[in-house]
């Protein structure tokens, strides 16, 4: 399916004195597309959308939207409008004036700013609060105002850095889900910036996982999460447990791996992964099983491809969804296991135990072999 | 999110107390009564007032004295020369004073208080004493004429100027212009040119439509306090101006003391807070409380 390209950055620097924030990066936004730059603070997502709005310029390298070249366009000329992580409403001015601003700038009739401004309002659903000064709105109000002021203007892109930082938890769902509709409504292309990776999963088409002024992987919300391809994502993205070893065996896309304490583990082997290879395995916490060991008999893994080994339960974490249980592995070094509690039972019997053994098994494609 | 925080107010933070007001308020008040409000009525009473033949005042009730300073050209001209040469140096020193203070405000901050650190070093001398200092600079003999003559040029009139005490009142008023202005420039959060800059204006539009009216009300404490400082100036108009450019505090020193027509003084002294206080008035009109 060829997309058309909305933004692409072509192997793009930039530095600022002798820190480099964004290191020989590229990457291409789909038209119509909701893609988020996702990663730890000062990893340089900030500074991407920064250079594509106009207010950093790259040190090299090069920035084109819908095929024109970027380059030392001032902010004001670009086709781009930007969502602050602060929304910067002008104060001074009415919510209608700040939506106004834009199309003011370019000179639109007067007539077809008002509509425009109107329409613009209903759409954040702030019809009625076209009069009042933006320190008498909420949060989430004043953001929705910020949104409202970039897209009356129609942008191309519409850059979003952390707009929703500020924001309770609440709020921070609901809007969520409404920039989702609003971005799928428009069409319009979102970059999205933040650190929250439940926020980038539950809104974006597709992630890009940045560190250190790189940008790691590109995937949807589904790939970066079921299928990381470095260590940094499989730990930034979800929670993951890690046991280091070194590949001892290779059947096709499976790799058997030696462990420090001498076991043998198998998992999804990375492409480019090699016999004798020091590698780290990712386990999700949700994707093994933990089974009691009763009276001593000895444990059983329930398949021939399952990961086996016993444990001792150390710490039970009851939170509701889920009982979030500690094992402790017998090279003495913890792994997290996470339950969904589908039976209803207020029975602690029914629950793990302290000090329990148990078999900790997972089928070997729930593990994925890294090689950073 | 730096716009919305809630902060407590005072009386939330602390109860309120019944010692708060004597305590807290006595001072100022006692203060204010007795060496601010006691003369100012004094004044006020004695505008009302007719001149003895002594010099004091007999106690007959007249309008006479607004009316002869509102009807005689030479009274109407005064005044008004004040409320024009303190215009101008107001405008002046708002001119001077706004780009230089988006210039330290723009430094690094360590160098800020560097660079307020020199506006201020004129305060460390007596105000009299810089002011002669100007004269010496201006004086037909003074610096600038020696240097003119030496090289041939023709003897120029400098003192004793509208131009002089121009020059005089913006040099001496100009730090009281630029401190309200750093300070609201400083309350000025800058990611707000990237927004209008972002939304399609450029340098010259956004510091118009964003940058200007924001900071406005340091415009507005600016100009309040040069204007009643220089309209009603004494000291700067007496050596630089001489007898040719007299202002309304020349004219007063003139009743109070030479012409020993109090009551005619009292009246100009009303006349012209009542001026001031119209400025200020003007000033917190066009000012919301956020903005001060």
């Amino acid at each position: 399916m060829a997309r058309t390209i909305a933004v692409e950055l072509a192997s793009v620097t930039k530095r600022f004195g002798d820190v480099t924030a964004v290191d020989n990066t590229s990457l291409q936004l789909y038209d119509g597309e909701f893609f988020s730059l996702l990663g730890p603070s000062g990893c340089g997502k900030t500074t991407i959308l920064r250079m594509l709005a106009g207010f950093e310029y790259p040190t090299s390298g090069s920035i084109t939207i819908h095929g024109r070249e970027m380059g030392h366009t001032p902010p004001y000329k670009r086709p781009v409008n930007t969502v602050f992580q602060s929304y910067a409403l002008f104060p001074h001015m009415t919510v209608e004036q700040n939506v106004a601003f834009g199309l003011e700038m370019k000179n639109a009739p007067k007539a077809e700013i008002k509509t425009r401004v109107v329409e613009a309002l209903e759409m954040v659903r702030l019809g009625e609060y076209g009069n009042r000064r933006p320190r008498q709105l909420s949060g989430g109000q004043q953001q929705r105002v910020a949104l409202a002021r970039a897209l009356v203007n129609q942008p191309e892109v519409l850059l979003l850095d952390e707009p929703l930082a500020a924001l309770d938890e609440k709020l921070r769902k609901e809007m969520q889900l409404e920039l989702k509709g609003l971005q799928e409504r428009l069409g319009i292309t979102f970059l999205f910036v933040t650190h929250d990776q439940e926020e980038a999963l539950t809104m974006s088409d597709r992630i890009g996982v940045m560190n250190r002024g790189h940008i790691l992987q590109v995937g949807n919300p589904i790939e970066i999460y079921e299928r990381p391809t470095s260590r940094f994502v499989a730990d930034f993205i979800g929670e993951t447990n890690f046991v280091s070893g070194t590949v001892c065996e290779l059947h096709g896309n499976i790799a058997a791996i030696n462990t420090a304490a001498g076991q043998t583990l198998r998992g999804l082997a990375q492409q480019g992964v090699q016999v004798g290879q020091p590698v780290t395995i990712s386990i999700r916490p949700e994707k093994v099983f933990l089974t009691p060991i009763s009276n001593g008999t000895p444990p059983t893994p329930p398949s021939k491809h399952m990961n086996a080994m016993p444990v001792q339960v150390e710490r039970i974490n009851y939170i509701g969804s889920d009982t979030r249980i500690i094992v402790r592995l017998h090279d003495g070094n913890t792994f997290d296991v996470w339950e969904s509690n589908t039976r209803s039972t207020l029975d602690r019997d029914e629950y793990w135990q302290p000090g329990e053994a148990a078999l900790l098994s997972w089928p070997e494609e729930n593990a994925l072999v890294l090689t950073e | 999110m730096a716009i919305t925080q809630p902060t407590l107010t005072p009386e939330a933070a602390a109860p309120r107390r019944n010692w708060q007001l004597p305590v807290l308020l006595g001072p100022a008040a006692f203060w204010l009564f007795w060496f601010f409000l006691v003369p100012l009525v004094v004044i006020l009473i004695y505008s009302f007032l007719t001149r003895s033949a002594t010099g004091g005042v007999d106690w007959i009730f007249t309008f006479d004295n607004y009316a002869r300073l509102l009807s005689d050209p030479i009274y109407v001209t005064i005044l008004w020369r004040s409320v024009w040469i303190g215009g101008v140096a107001t405008l002046i020193c708002l001119l001077i004073a706004y780009p230089l203070a988006l210039f330290i405000i723009l430094q690094p901050a360590q160098w800020r208080s560097f660079y307020i650190f020199l506006v201020l070093i004129p305060f460390w001398t007596n105000m009299l004493v810089r002011t002669y200092a100007w004269m010496t600079i201006l004086n037909n003999n003074g610096l600038i004429n020696s240097f003119v003559t030496g090289l041939g040029g023709p003897r120029l009139t400098l003192i004793n100027t509208e131009g002089a005490v121009l020059l005089g009142l913006v040099y001496g008023q100009l730090p009281f212009m630029v401190l309200p202005l750093y300070a609201a420039m400083d309350r000025f959060d800058f990611r707000m040119m990237e927004a209008a800059s972002d939304l399609g204006a450029n340098k010259w539009r956004a510091f118009l439509r964003v940058m200007l009216p924001m900071t406005a009300p340091g415009i507005a404490a600016g100009s309040v306090l040069v204007f009643i400082l220089s309209a009603g100036n004494y000291i700067i108009p007496a050596l630089l101006g001489g007898n040719k450019v007299t202002m309304i505090g020349n004219q007063l020193e003139l009743w109070f003391r030479t012409a020993q027509n109090q009551p005619l003084g009292s009246a100009a002294a009303v006349l012209l807070m009542i001026m001031m206080v119209g400025g200020v008035i003007i000033y917190f009109r066009t000012t919301t409380e956020d903005d001060r």
